[in-house]
């Protein structure tokens, strides 16, 4: 499987997400500069976590602009799978791949604990191997928003991809970090091939993480 | 030299407000052989104030033990550097950003962690975990909720921006700090052997390199406001406060990390306190050589700066290489790539001096040695008080049935409860190196792609060194020493962070000069030395002094990270030990200062033997895998720590012990006493092996419920000692 990482100045989990995918997909992933402008052939594009432009303007503005974002843009539409964690995440919201907006979570810190998700929608790429797993969260800026125009759109096409839950899969009010709309820790775009999610998947990858349930996202596009 | 017999042409009130005395001044002129210009002057003033000389400190600090077998580089680079096997190191800092934080919290504390992580880089690192040790003052003074949410407001946003996980600390309140409080930063990094660097510049004629952010006009005379004690008028103050940009110290990590591979650096040495000044001369004198610098080359954030604002700039994120001359076309294309400033604004000479152009201009030419091996040394008067005297406490002025009661109102104390509101705003997991998370007693990172790992932690007992400078400076060191053992740790080396008053002040030097020998003591009796440290004197407000408070940093090593030691509690039917020799030593403690309101009775003296005699049972017992978890006994006695224990691992238990002085007991200070958890398949393994090493040992109780019970005491639900540990913060 060949798979690729975005670098931008200030990213900060490309290592850790590349030590992931070598461990569980089993083959090094290429590390591209922002300033690259093509990526030809790829099964996996990773858009990491981190402080793009270090969250000036807003949070992945300026990385949306990228020269490589073009061509990350390009494969999407094209069918490659793309994943944007945290960072990431806000970075394909800015440059228009998902839907929603990223504002600053309801407590007004940054919030660095476990969490617990459930999968929404078990039928994608990302997530056939998905159940309750259990993952940190490490961001300022995670609290999903959506208009209700568009959470009905995103929920009657299934792009729901994780949503906030307790031990028992619970989904409410206590169990959600940072004010979510709907608990929603991550989304589909439409074609269900590009993921954005909050949660770090990559920091729960191995035992001495103190949880392996991340694995299972990368395990899913390996089958 | 006395102000009436002033004969110099540089007014009086110039010098003074340079933080110079008048004899320094003279001394300077002795050395120029005529009378600095303003630019001189300046340069002199940031060499030679306290903060950047060690002039009244350097003395006593030379007593502490520097060096042991893995020690590579000790105190006097930017950071210290030890031997963790394989060919690799680790590189680790102490400092203090206290000034600066309660002027500006947010920003003093966020460049106190920028300012310790470039020391750390600089030396090759990659730093790979943030630690810190915070005071403030008293929690309802009006403007502690302020200073706690600006400073770990700080911290975490430059650690997070940066990426490197904020992995623990220690945070105390007491009113002594409520002119001035405490923000000490540490930073752990790793890097190969044979990959370290150093500040020394060599080479007549290579060329003096400027990496990093423009230079504005921020921080100037930083290091000299840090140097002086506050009155009220500090608010004016504030504009010599730096102001961060954790971006771009990340654009500048990951730069010189990338040159770093390459063979082009000669020496580096990071823009801090004193910025292009202390750099510069700290480069020459290190190489014994001249710098000859053009200031117009320095990149400039404001217009028409002065070659005295460029000199006394403390802007953030800026580094002074001396580069390979072959290499400076690959190094100016890396920082290109980075989007950083890259400028040869001088060469090295064999002049032994600092000479200074601008705009085509002599500016400076200052002899280093004047600078540095001149620079005023000072033997301060000191007068040594007798500690507080010791109370001995007696149980029959203690109701046994109030001890479950006291135990929540000193778990809900903001000095004993739960830092996790705190450590929650830090990201400390990012790098997905961070075995041992916040909360336990030492921090463990893994050395990236190893088994093995870097066990870290932070203490100070400031109540103890205010009451017995001597022991309490022992006990700094020995604290994080047992945490770092209950971590299942082999500890190598310490940094420390020398916070006091007013040195000229005969018993603050006092306290200072005890602190030292009591550290001292520790660690040449636990080999355990002294790799790197700051001293940050002058910690007054309107002459009122903070207490004691010597920071310690400990690092030690795992070889084997599956032998990781933590403090929660593992499985219900295992049994809970307690190790070492209990005293009843409630003077000073936390008991005596929550519970009754009282803070005397002598603080507790430290056993050395003891301590390292019951340190090397728990690493063998660790090794022979006879252990589920350990946690030292520390602040607020035995029973707080099985409660810590308890709420870490979510597990009741039933105390099973019979005592006559039951507070004594339970709330005692006693040292070099740890908790450990062992099944009871192990249990009598345990208890034989600590009869043959003559180690004191004890059963508490078995695990197992969902409260803690003490026979014919009581019990309280775990929920609710819960509540209690996690209250305070979540409502401040």
């Amino acid at each position: 499987m060949k798979t690729h990482v975005i670098i931008f100045p200030g990213s900060n989990c490309d290592r850790d997400v590349a030590v992931a995918i070598q461990n569980i997909i089993g083959s090094s992933p290429e590390m591209v500069w922002h300033k690259d402008s093509a990526i030809n052939q790829s099964d996996l594009i990773v858009v990491p976590g981190g402080f793009s432009y270090g969250d000036y303007l807003r949070c992945g503005a300026m990385a949306s602009t990228s020269p490589i974002m073009k061509s990350v843009i390009e494969n999407a539409n094209k069918g490659v799978p793309v994943m944007g964690i945290c960072n990431g995440f806000q970075i394909l919201i800015e440059s228009g791949l998902l839907q929603g907006a990223l504002i600053r979570n309801s407590s007004l810190s940054f919030i660095c604990r476990d969490i617990i998700i459930k999968p929404t929608n078990t039928k994608t790429i990302f997530t056939n191997k998905s159940t309750i797993s259990k993952m940190p969260i490490a961001h300022n800026e995670g609290n999903y928003f959506a208009n209700s125009n568009q959470i009905k759109e995103i929920e009657d096409n299934d792009q729901i991809a994780f949503q906030y839950c307790d031990e028992n899969g619970d989904i409410n009010a206590h169990s959600n970090p940072n004010g979510s709309i709907n608990n929603i820790a991550g989304v589909f775009n439409k074609s269900k091939n590009v993921l954005g999610m909050m949660p770090h998947p990559e920091r729960a990858a191995e035992s001495i993480h103190g949880c392996d349930d991340g694995r299972n996202i990368f395990e899913s596009l390996l089958s | 030299m006395t102000s009436s017999n002033w004969h110099f042409d540089t007014e009086k009130s110039l010098v003074e407000s340079h933080g110079l005395k008048l004899d320094e001044f003279e001394k300077i002129v002795e050395g120029l052989g005529r009378e600095p210009n303003l630019t001189e002057l300046g340069i002199f003033s940031a060499m030679w104030n306290e903060h950047c000389s060690y002039k009244s400190s350097k003395y006593w600090l030379k007593k502490l033990p520097i060096s042991g077998e893995r020690v590579i580089q000790g105190p006097g680079e930017n950071a210290g550097v030890i031997d963790i096997d394989d060919g690799d190191v680790a590189v680790f800092k102490m400092e203090s950003h206290n000034h600066p934080s309660f002027l500006e919290p947010y920003q003093g504390a966020a460049t106190g962690v920028g300012g310790i992580l470039r020391d750390v880089f600089t030396m090759g690192a990659r730093p790979v975990a943030n630690m810190n040790a915070l005071r403030f003052g008293d929690p309802n003074h009006p403007k502690t909720k302020h200073l706690v949410s600006g400073v770990v407001g700080g911290i975490g946003g430059y650690g997070n921006c940066i990426g490197i996980p904020t992995v623990g600390g220690e945070v105390n309140f007491h009113p002594s700090y409520n002119g001035n409080i405490l923000v000490n930063a540490m930073t752990v990094g790793i890097a190969k052997k044979d990959k370290i660097f150093y500040s020394a510049a060599a080479g007549i004629g290579n060329s003096v390199v400027y990496v990093g952010s423009k230079t504005g006009r921020d921080g100037i005379h930083g290091a000299t406001m840090a140097s002086a004690e506050f009155a009220d008028d500090s608010e004016e103050k504030k504009p010599t406060v730096q102001v961060g940009d954790p971006f771009t110290e990340k654009l500048l990590l990951e730069a010189c990390l990338e040159l770093m591979k390459e063979d082009a650096i000669i020496a580096i040495q990071d823009m801090g306190a004193a910025g292009l000044t202390s750099s510069s001369i700290e480069m020459a004198s290190k190489g014994n050589v001249g710098i000859d610098i053009n200031l117009s080359k320095v990149p400039m954030r404001a217009a028409n700066m002065t070659a005295y604002e460029l000199m006394l700039s403390e802007s953030q994120e800026r580094m002074l290489m001396v580069i390979q001359p072959k290499k400076e076309e690959l190094a100016r294309c890396i920082f290109k790539k980075w989007d950083l400033e890259f400028e040869v604004i001088g060469e090295v000479t064999d002049t032994k001096k600092l000479i200074l152009h601008m705009d085509g201009e002599e500016q400076a030419s200052i002899p280093i040695n004047i600078l540095v091996e001149d620079a005023p040394e000072y033997q301060r008067d000191y007068i040594i008080n007798d500690p507080s005297p010791l109370i001995s406490f007696e149980s029959k002025d203690f109701e046994d049935k109030d001890i479950l009661s006291d135990l929540l109102k000193m778990i809900s104390h903001p000095n004993l409860c739960s830092r996790k509101w705190i450590w929650e705003q830090y990201d400390h997991m990012v790098m997905a190196d961070t075995v041992v998370r916040p909360g336990s007693d030492a921090a463990v990172v893994r050395v990236h792609g190893t088994n093995k790992g870097i066990a870290i932690s932070t203490d100070c007992s400031p109540t103890y060194c205010r009451h017995n400078p001597y022991e309490g400076g022992k006990h700094a060191v020995v604290e994080t020493w047992r945490n770092i053992v209950a971590s299942g740790a082999e500890p190598i080396a310490i940094t420390d962070c020398m916070n006091f008053g007013n040195p000229e002040k005969p018993e603050i030097m006092g306290q200072f000069v005890e602190c030292i020998r009591g550290m001292g003591d520790a660690c040449s009796k636990l080999n355990y030395p002294v790799i790197s440290g700051n001293v940050s004197l002058y910690n007054e407000t309107n002459g009122e002094g903070i207490y004691p408070t010597p920071a310690i940093g400990g690092v030690g090593l795992i070889r084997d990270l599956s032998n990781t030691m933590t403090i929660d509690l593992k499985n219900e039917g295992n049994v809970l030990c307690l190790i070492g020799e209990s005293n009843n030593h409630l003077g000073n403690s936390h008991y005596l200062s929550i519970i009754q309101n009282r803070e005397d009775g002598g603080t507790p003296s430290i056993n050395l033997d003891d301590e390292l005699k019951n340190g090397k049972f728990i690493l063998d017992c660790v090794a022979k895998k006879l252990l589920k978890s350990v946690h030292d006994v520390g602040e607020g006695g035995v029973l707080i720590a099985i409660a810590e224990m308890c709420v870490s691992g979510e597990k009741g238990i039933k105390i099973d012990i019979t005592k006559d002085f039951l507070h004594g007991y339970f709330y005692g200070e006693d040292q070099a006493r740890y908790l450990v958890e062992v099944s009871q398949n192990k249990l009598e393994q345990l208890e034989v092996d600590a009869g043959k090493s003559a180690v004191k040992i004890e059963r508490i109780g078995e695990i197992g419920g969902t409260s803690i019970s003490i026979n014919s005491i009581g019990e309280v639900e775990l929920s609710s000692l819960i509540d209690h540990h996690t209250k305070w913060f979540n409502e401040f």
